[in-house]
This record gives C-alpha cells, structure tokens and sequence, in this order.
C-alpha cells in the first residue's frame, strides 16, 4: 500500500498543475475577461476560490504522500 | 424486570454509564439546539434564494440576479474557513463553552439584519452590499460553531459511543433546513403571494432573534467541556493552535488528509442531495417553489435519523466503511437520479388536455412615468397525467411602444411554473429521499471520524479548518457552479445539458473516493490513540 501511496502522490502533483492549467486558460482568466455576468462570477469563482485551494492543497498533499508522510509507520 | 448483576463492579459499571448516558443528552440536547438554530438562520438565505434575487439585485437579467444571489450566498460559505480559524483558535484557548455563546449571537444578529434591509429598488447598490456583509458575518459565526458543538459532544462521550452520540450533532444541518423549509411554507400560506413578495419573506429573518435567545439562555448554563477544563487546569492547553495545527507537519498533514479523503466529499454530496436537488427541481425544472418545498421538507424529514442509524453503525464497522460507500453509491446514481427526475416533468413528453386561453393582464409600472406597463400574458395548459403548466410572458409597454435596448426591442420575460400531479410528487420524494439517504451515509460519522484525527489541544481549531474548507466551500459553491455548468450546456445545445451541472460532484467526490479508500485508516481510533497522537504531534517537524 505504502508504494501505491508513493505512485499516487506523483498522480496527485500532475492533478494539481493540470487543474492550475485549465483553472487559468480555459475555467479562470476568460471567463473573468468575458461580458457576461454568469461567466464573470463563475470565473472569479474558480480562479480565487477553488483554483487556490485545489491546485496548493492538493500539491502539498501529493509531495507529502510521495515523501511516504503517509506510510503505516508515519500516520 | 429488574436487571441483576454477577459483580459489584457490573453493577458501578451499569450505574456509571446510566449517569453518564443522562449527562450527555443534556449536552447534546443543549449543543444541539444552537447549532440547529445556526444552521437555519444559514439557510433561509438559501431556501429563500429565488425571491432574495429579485429584492436585492436590478431585475433587468433574472439569471444574472440569481446567479449573483448564489454567489452571495456562496460567499457566506467561503468566509467559513475564516471563522473556523478564528473562532476554532478563541476556542482551543479559552474555552468550548464560551465560543459557542459568541458565534451563537452573531448569528443571531446577522439573520435578524438581513430581515431588514431594505430592498434593490428604495437603496440601490447599498442593498446587495448590507446583505454581503451580514452574510459574511454569518458564515464566520458558522465557521467556528460546527466544529465546537462536535468537539464539545465527542469530548463528553464513551470512545465505543462517540459516533452515535456525535450523530446527533450531525442531524442538525438538515434539521435546520427542514425548519426553515417549514417556517417559509407557513409564511407563504399564511399570507398571500403578494404579501409574501412584498414583506412576509422578511419573517423567517425575524424570527430567528427569538430562537437565539431561547438557545443563548439554555447555553449558558452549560459547564465546559470535561477534558478541556481538566487540561486547562492542568496548564496543558495550547497557547498557539494556529501554529501548532498548520505549522506542524505531523498535523497538516492529517488536515490535508481530512480534507481531501472525507470531507471534500461529504460536502458535495450533502450539497447535491439537500440543495441543487432543490435549486434543480425550482430553476431547472421549473416546479411550483411551494411544491418543490413540500417535497424537499418531506424527503428530509423522512431521511433525518438516519444520521443517527449511520453513526451508530460507524462504532460498529468503521467510519471509513460507510463514507466510502456512500460516496460510490451516490457519483453511480446522480446521473440516473437525475434524469429521472427532469423526464418526470418533461412537458415535451406529454399529451395536452385542456390548452387554457391566454389572458392579458396589465399593470401599470413606475409611479413618476405613470405611462409605463408591464403586460403580463397568462397561459395554462393542463396534461392527461394532471401536470399543469403556468406560463407567463411579461412585457415592458412604455408610452412609445417596446422598451429598446441595444438597438432591439426589449425580449419579454418569461416565467414557467409547473405544478407536478400526486405520482410524480411521490416518486421525486423517493428520489430526492436517495440523495439524503447518501448524504447521512457521508455525513453521520464524520464528527466522530473529524475529532478522532486530532489531539485535545487543537482539536477545535484542527478539525474546524478542513471541515468548512470541504463543506463550505467545496459544498457551498456547489449550487453557482452547477447552475453555471447546466446554464453553459444549454446554450451549447448539448442534449443532456440539464446533467452538466453533476460532473461538479462527480468529480469532486470522485478524487476524495479515491484518496480516502487509499489513504484513510479502517478502524477508528481510540482514547489512548488520541493520546499518542497528541504526544507525536508535540514531539511532530515543524514545516
């Protein structure tokens, strides 16, 4: 199990900077840039709240889960 | 029969937790009640989203007003976190029972406020920005209540009763829905639809003042928590919680690991379930809002104990067990639940009876231009199942004819109502009771689960953070970022854009699935775990 958590973390990290990617590209700045009001709070929405927390969180979690903090011995 | 014992000791032992069963319905009963009132006091906001969007915001764009109602009433979720830390900090240092006092009053005040703020149209911007600001002050009293009524229950329980005693904590959330369901369903009957547009949906605003104080008595004169008194006696409690529960790494990485693995999760589900089903079933589906109240008030009463049946059962098998079940159960079933639940009203799909004829009606709008009108066209259509349909196009008539914007003629607005027949009432009650049932299977053990992870000392403000950052704001924004999701579907002419809005869930709960089946431990801990967690956590790396 302690290996798969290893893998994972790696999984976790790639997740993380993906969702930084569309968060910014596709999800975040144009939506934000567009006239309409229902794309603008979803922009907003995802670029200062979800964005932030999704791709730090889980970023962190994923390096700790790859430096095996989560091991059976470790937790 | 008189119960008989072989040992004295059986016989202390019966005794002792005979008492201590008695002291802890008084806790709860105490804890309870607060919490309950704080989470109605935070949902009417939301329950009374559709007519709170035409008070406080220009009516020129009716999607942009109710979307800009969700975002406020998503900004009461995510300002959560902050009152967690905040209120779970004042509540690791001095004390449970006096933060509880604290948020309980905020709340209070904040809910009474919103009440009377006047409305878009007597203050302009003024309006939506007062009700920003209260709503604000909501969500940071709710931040740091949640996690206190868990820590303070868990603390007075039996470690093999702790899930079944917390359980009861966890009921609260949905009872406090139900009540304000209920409390707005009176207002509405008691009044006619145009006092209730007018002034009556200021009431269930009102009343919560005279609840609060009913609790704010019953709360002080509770005692403090047992295990925080004796280690606030003993000198053991934390001068710094912030620092020891993000700055340690051997605890941030449980409020990672608890974020992501359970309460991610739990808060999407317990959102789809208790309040897009809702939003869905008014906005998507067009259903008459006094029946989609009906109908969501009696799934959710039908649904409540069983909080209590899913806690009791996590001190058996797990906590973990019956989480990660009922998140797959639930991200297998939302799609079908959900197309279900559009097909059954599916105007498209059914045989008119009776096409009523269209009526005019003419309202004079604008008391200083005195030759504008609204006109109204009513039209009825009733099917061979017994659905009736309501549709009304409005129309801006000034003296000069169409109102023109941007060059065009002024699009009418329009409204559809559709009140459901008795079978389809029924089955959307099954359906949306599903839903609940997957949300108690989430959320009924994971106070005990959320207290279990961390040690006494920061309990309140450790166990606070991930829990609004999971339920608040993954949770909260769930009904903008769905209705958003199904919005940009239709307009896409995707075929099944009324389903856009569950990949939000889906997803979400997908990864917490994942992480938690992987990362999360099966048996639940101990009191003398708590204790080695404690002791590795002082002893943990600072990051």
């Amino acid at each position: 199990m302690d290996s798969i958590k290893k893998i994972l973390g790696i999984v976790w990290i790639i997740v993380a900077v993906m969702v930084a990617y569309y968060g910014l590209t596709v999800f975040g700045i144009p939506k934000v840039m567009s006239e309409k009001t229902d794309d603008n709070v979803f922009g907003w929405i995802i670029l200062t709240v979800l964005m932030p927390i999704i791709v730090g969180g889980l970023g962190i979690f994923g390096w700790y889960s790859f430096q095996g903090e989560y091991s059976d011995k470790n937790s | 029969m008189a119960k008989t014992f072989k040992t004295q000791q059986e016989h202390d032992a019966y005794v002792s937790e005979k008492k201590q069963n008695k002291t802890i319905w008084g806790v709860i009963m105490a804890s309870s009640l607060g919490t309950l009132i704080e989470w109605y006091d935070f949902y009417i906001f939301g329950s009374l989203a559709v007519v709170l969007a035409t008070k406080f915001f220009p009516s020129d764009n009716p999607t942009a007003a109710f979307l800009s109602t969700l975002a406020t009433f998503a900004a009461g979720f995510v300002v959560r976190p902050f009152g967690a830390l905040f209120f779970g900090r004042l509540g690791d240092i001095i004390g449970r029972k006096y933060t509880f006092l604290v948020t309980l009053l905020i709340m209070g005040f904040s809910t009474f406020l919103i009440g009377c703020v006047p409305g878009y149209e007597t203050i302009g911007y003024a309006a939506p920005v007062l009700v920003l600001i209260l709503r604000l002050l909501q969500g940071l009293a709710l931040g740091g209540e949640y996690g206190g009524a868990a820590t303070y229950v868990a603390e007075y329980s039996q470690p093999h009763r702790r899930g079944y005693w917390t359980s009861w904590i966890q009921t609260t959330a949905t009872a406090g829905l139900f009540i304000s369901l209920i409390v707005i369903l009176v207002t509405k009957t008691s009044l006619s639809p145009e006092e209730f547009d007018s002034w009556g949906w200021r009431i269930p605003f009102w009343i919560s003042i005279l609840m609060v104080g009913v609790s704010y008595v019953i709360r002080r004169n509770m005692a403090e928590s047992p295990l925080f008194a004796q280690a606030k006696k003993e000198g053991k409690t934390s001068k710094n919680p912030l620092k020891e529960s993000f700055g340690n790494k051997f605890n941030f990485k449980f409020v990672l690991l608890a974020l992501f693995g359970a309460v991610m999760g739990q808060g999407v589900i317990w959102y789809t379930g208790q309040f897009y089903a809702m939003s869905f079933m008014q906005k998507v589906m067009n259903i008459d809002s006094a029946q989609v109240d009906t109908m969501m008030a009696l799934a959710l009463f039908m649904g409540t104990p069983l909080f209590v049946l899913f806690g009791w059962l996590s001190d058996k098998i797990g906590r973990k067990p019956i989480m990660m079940v009922g998140m797959l159960i639930a991200i297998i079933a939302y799609r079908p639940i959900y197309k279900t639940m559009y097909q059954s009203v599916n105007i498209e799909s059914k045989i008119v009876a009776k096409d009523g004829l269209t009526e005019k009606r003419t309202v004079k709008v604008h008391t200083k231009i005195a030759t504008d009108s609204l006109i109204t066209f009513h039209q009825e259509k009733i099917f061979t199942d017994g659905t009736i349909m309501k549709k009304d196009s409005i129309v801006h008539w000034a003296a000069a004819g169409l109102i023109i914007k941007d060059g065009k003629p002024e699009a009418p607005l329009m409204k559809e109502s559709i009140t459901v027949n008795p079978d389809t009432r029924w089955l959307l009650i099954m359906l949306v009771f599903i839903q609940v049932v997957f949300v108690t299977m989430v959320y009924g053990p994971i106070a005990a689960f959320l207290v279990e992870m961390f040690p006494l000392k920061i309990r309140y403000t450790s166990m606070s953070l991930p829990y609004h950052i999971g339920n608040g704001v993954f949770g909260g924004l769930l009904p903008a970022v769905a209705t958003y999701l199904v919005t940009s579907g239709k307009d896409a002419g995707h075929s099944e854009w009324y389903l856009e809005g569950l990949w939000y869930p889906i997803v979400v709960a997908g990864v917490c699935l994942v992480i938690g089946t992987v990362y999360l431990k099966t048996k639940n801990k101990s009191l003398e775990e708590d204790r080695v967690t404690e002791e590795s956590a002082v002893d943990g790396v600072t990051v």
